[in-house]
C-alpha cells in the first residue's frame, strides 16, 4: 500500500488547523507555513505519476471500508492542483497584505486545497459530496473575503447556487445507494451494468433521473452555459490568487473532473450523453466568448472567457474518440496554466495602479515589465498563437473534431479562437501598449514573490507546450489520464 | 408513495430559492429543501417495522439482518446535517454583513456585478 496517497488530505487539512493555532501572535508564520505545505504536496504529487492503485483507508476491506483511487486521471489532477496552488500562495504571500487577516485566509486555502485533493482521489460517492462540499464552502468565504459590497453580494449569488448544485448531487447519490446498495463507485458501475443488462441495455428510470441531477449539479459547479450566472460575479469580485485558483482548477476539479469520471467511468458513456456534452461544450463556447469581448473590467473579462474555455474541454470529452479525450485533458491542464497567470496579472495590475478598468489603464509595459511579459505569454497562451501550450491543445481537439466528422465543431472551434485572439488583442492594447492615461510615476512595482509566481507560470506555460513531443496522440502525462477515461466503467 | 412526499418538500425549497427576493426567506427555501433531501435519504434505508439496527447478544444474526433497518443512510444523513450546518452558518453570515452594507434584505436592490 502506498501510503503517499492519504497524506494529500491529510497534510494541508492538518496544516489548515495548525497554522491558526501557532500564528496568532508571530506575523510570518502563516506565510511559510502555508507556502511549504503547498510545496511539499506540489513536490509529492509528482511522485504519484504512473502509479494506479487503490488503497483502502485503515485497511477495511472495499465493501466496508472508504476507497481512495489513485489513476492516471487523478495523478494529473492532483499535479495541476498543487502546482496551480504553490503559485497562488507564493503570490499571496505580497498580494493578501492588503487584506486583514492572512492567517484564516491561509486556513481556508488549505481547506480548500484538501477539499479538491480529497474529490480526485476518492472512490466513494458519498466522500466526493463531503470533499466537494468542503471545497467548495471554503471557496464561498474566500470570494467574500474582502467583505465589501461587491464581495459579499457575488458570495451570496454562488453560495445559493453552488449549494443547490450540492444538494442535487446529494439526491443523485442517494437515489444510487438506493438501486445499488453500494456507494463504492466501481460497485455501483458494476451492478448498475449487470442491471442495464438484465433489461436488455435500457437503464431503469431512476438511474436517469440521478444522471440528470448530476449532469445538472456538476454543470453548475463548472459554470456551463445555462448555468453560469454565478461565474463571472465570483471571479471578479474574489482576491486575485483565489480567482486564479476558482478559475485554474476549482471549476475544472470539482466540476469537469467529477462529471467525467462519473460519466464515462460509472455510468457508462453513451450516445445521448455526448450529445449532451457537445451541446453544453459548444454553447459555453460562444457564449462565454461573446459576452467576454464587451467587458472592460479585466478580471470580469477574464472570467467570462474562462466559460468559453471549459467549453473547449467539455466539447472535446463530448467527442468520445480517443484523441478528443486527449485534447480535452490537455486542454484543461493548459488553461489551469495560463487563465491563472492572467488572474495573477489582472491581480498584479490592481496591486499597482488601483484599478482594473481597461478604459484607465495604459501604457503599463514600461511601468510593470514582468507583468506586461508574462500577460503577453498568457494571452499568446488563450488565444492560440505557437509555440505555447493553447496552440497545441486547440489544435488537437479541431483535428479530433474534424477525424469524428463534425466538421462544423471543428470550424465553430476556430472561430471562437479567433474571437478570443481579438479580446485578447483588446486586453493588450488598452491595458499594457496604448499611451499612458495615469501617471505612471506614482505606480507602486510589482513585489518580488508576485512577480516570481508569474514567471513560474510563465515559464509552464512554455513547459506544458513540449508534452506534445511525444506525438499527438500519445502526450506525456495526459495519454494515461485520458486511458482511464477511454477504458470505461472501472472495476475493482 | 411516502418517497413522493419528499419530492414534494424538496419542490417547496426550491420553489423558495428561485421565487422569493428575500434573502432571509431564499435561506429558509433552503433548509426546507435540505430537510427533504435529508428525509429522502433516511427513507432509502428505512423498512416497515423494522428494528433499530443494533445488534444484541441473544440475537441471530441471519434473523436481525432481514428486521434490522439499513444504517447507512442514517450515517449519512448525520454528516450531511452537519455539512448543512457550516453552509447554514455561512449563508447567515452573509446575510448579515450584506444587510450592514445595504441596510436591506431585497436581492433586487443588490445590484452593483452586472454586465
Amino acid at each position: 500500500m502506498n501510503h503517499l496517497i492519504p497524506l494529500f488530505i491529510a497534510v494541508p487539512l492538518g496544516a489548515a488547523f495548525f497554522i491558526p493555532l501557532v500564528s496568532r501572535h508571530v506575523k510570518w508564520v502563516p506565510d511559510v507555513f502555508g507556502n511549504l505545505t503547498m510545496f511539499s504536496l506540489a513536490a509529492m504529487s509528482f511522485y504519484t505519476i504512473g502509479q494506479s492503485e487503490v488503497y483502502h483507508l485503515g485497511a477495511w476491506q472495499t465493501p466496508i471500508g472508504i476507497d481512495l483511487r489513485l489513476d492516471g486521471l487523478s495523478s494529473l489532477l492532483l499535479i495541476a492542483i498543487n502546482v496551480i496552488g504553490l503559485a497562488a500562495t507564493l503570490y499571496s504571500v505580497a498580494y493578501m497584505r492588503i487584506f486583514t487577516s492572512k492567517l484564516r485566509y491561509y486556513s481556508l486555502f488549505l481547506i480548500m486545497v484538501t477539499g479538491m485533493n480529497g474529490v480526485v482521489l476518492t472512490a466513494d460517492l458519498f466522500n466526493l459530496y463531503i470533499f466537494m462540499e468542503m471545497a467548495a464552502i471554503a471557496s464561498y468565504a474566500l470570494v467574500g473575503f474582502g467583505c465589501e459590497h461587491e464581495e459579499l453580494e457575488a458570495s451570496f449569488k454562488y453560495l445559493v447556487l453552488g449549494s443547490l448544485a450540492t444538494l442535487f448531487v446529494l439526491i443523485g447519490v442517494a437515489l444510487l445507494y438506493g438501486m445499488t446498495g453500494s456507494l463504492n463507485m466501481a460497485q455501483v458501475a458494476t451492478s448498475m451494468q449487470s442491471a442495464a443488462q438484465a433489461a436488455q441495455g435500457t437503464m431503469a428510470k431512476p438511474y436517469i433521473f440521478a444522471l440528470g441531477l448530476f449532469i445538472c449539479g456538476f454543470a453548475l459547479k463548472s459554470a456551463l452555459v445555462p448555468f453560469h450566472a454565478w461565474l463571472p460575479d465570483a471571479y471578479q469580485s474574489a482576491p486575485a490568487p483565489i480567482s486564479a485558483m476558482l478559475s485554474g482548477v476549482l471549476t475544472k476539479t470539482i466540476g469537469v473532473y467529477v462529471l467525467a469520471r462519473l460519466l464515462f467511468n460509472v455510468f457508462g458513456i453513451s450516445q445521448q450523453l455526448l450529445l449532451i456534452l457537445q451541446i453544453l461544450g459548444a454553447l459555453s463556447m460562444v457564449v462565454g466568448v461573446l459576452l467576454a469581448i464587451g467587458q472592460w473590467d479585466m478580471k470580469r473579462l477574464f472570467a467570462y472567457h474562462s466559460i468559453s474555455q471549459i467549453g473547449y474541454v467539455v466539447l472535446a470529452l463530448g467527442l468520445g474518440t480517443p484523441l478528443g479525450i486527449i485534447g480535452g485533458l490537455y486542454h484543461l491542464v493548459n488553461h489551469s496554466v495560463f487563465k491563472s497567470l492572467l488572474f495573477l496579472n489582472a491581480g498584479a495590475v490592481e496591486y499597482s495602479t488601483g484599478t482594473r478598468d481597461l478604459k484607465r489603464l495604459g501604457g503599463l509595459n514600461q511601468a510593470l515589465p514582468i507583468t506586461g511579459k508574462t500577460s503577453l505569454v498568457a494571452s499568446m497562451s488563450i488565444a492560440g498563437i505557437p509555440p505555447f501550450n493553447g496552440f497545441w491543445s486547440k489544435l488537437i481537439i479541431i483535428i479530433a473534431c474534424v477525424q469524428a466528422g463534425y466538421y462544423w465543431l471543428a470550424a465553430w472551434a476556430v472561430f471562437v479562437s479567433l474571437v478570443t485572439l481579438a479580446s485578447f488583442l483588446k486586453v493588450q492594447k488598452y491595458a499594457f501598449l496604448d499611451a499612458a492615461k495615469m501617471a505612471l510615476a506614482k505606480i507602486q512595482h510589482t513585489p518580488f514573490f508576485m512577480g516570481l509566481s508569474m514567471v513560474v507560470l510563465a515559464i509552464l506555460c512554455v513547459v506544458t507546450s513540449l508534452a506534445v513531443l511525444s506525438g499527438f496522440d500519445a502526450p506525456v502525462l495526459i495519454a494515461p489520464a485520458a486511458d482511464v477515461l477511454i477504458k470505461g466503467l472501472i472495476t475493482l | 408513495m411516502i418517497y413522493s412526499l419528499c419530492l414534494i418538500l424538496i419542490g417547496i425549497g426550491l420553489y423558495g430559492i428561485l421565487t422569493k427576493r428575500n434573502i432571509v426567506k431564499i435561506i429558509i427555501g433552503f433548509v426546507i429543501m435540505e430537510a427533504g433531501v435529508h428525509l429522502l435519504l433516511i427513507l432509502i434505508g428505512y423498512r416497515m417495522q423494522g428494528e433499530a439496527p443494533i445488534l444484541q447478544p441473544g440475537m441471530k444474526l441471519s434473523e436481525f439482518i432481514t428486521r434490522a433497518v439499513d444504517p447507512l443512510p442514517q450515517a449519512l444523513t448525520l454528516t450531511s446535517i452537519v455539512i448543512g450546518l457550516g453552509v447554514l452558518a455561512l449563508m447567515i453570515a452573509i446575510a448579515i454583513r450584506l444587510y450592514e452594507r445595504y441596510k436591506t434584505f431585497d436581492i433586487t436592490e443588490m445590484r452593483r456585478l452586472k454586465g
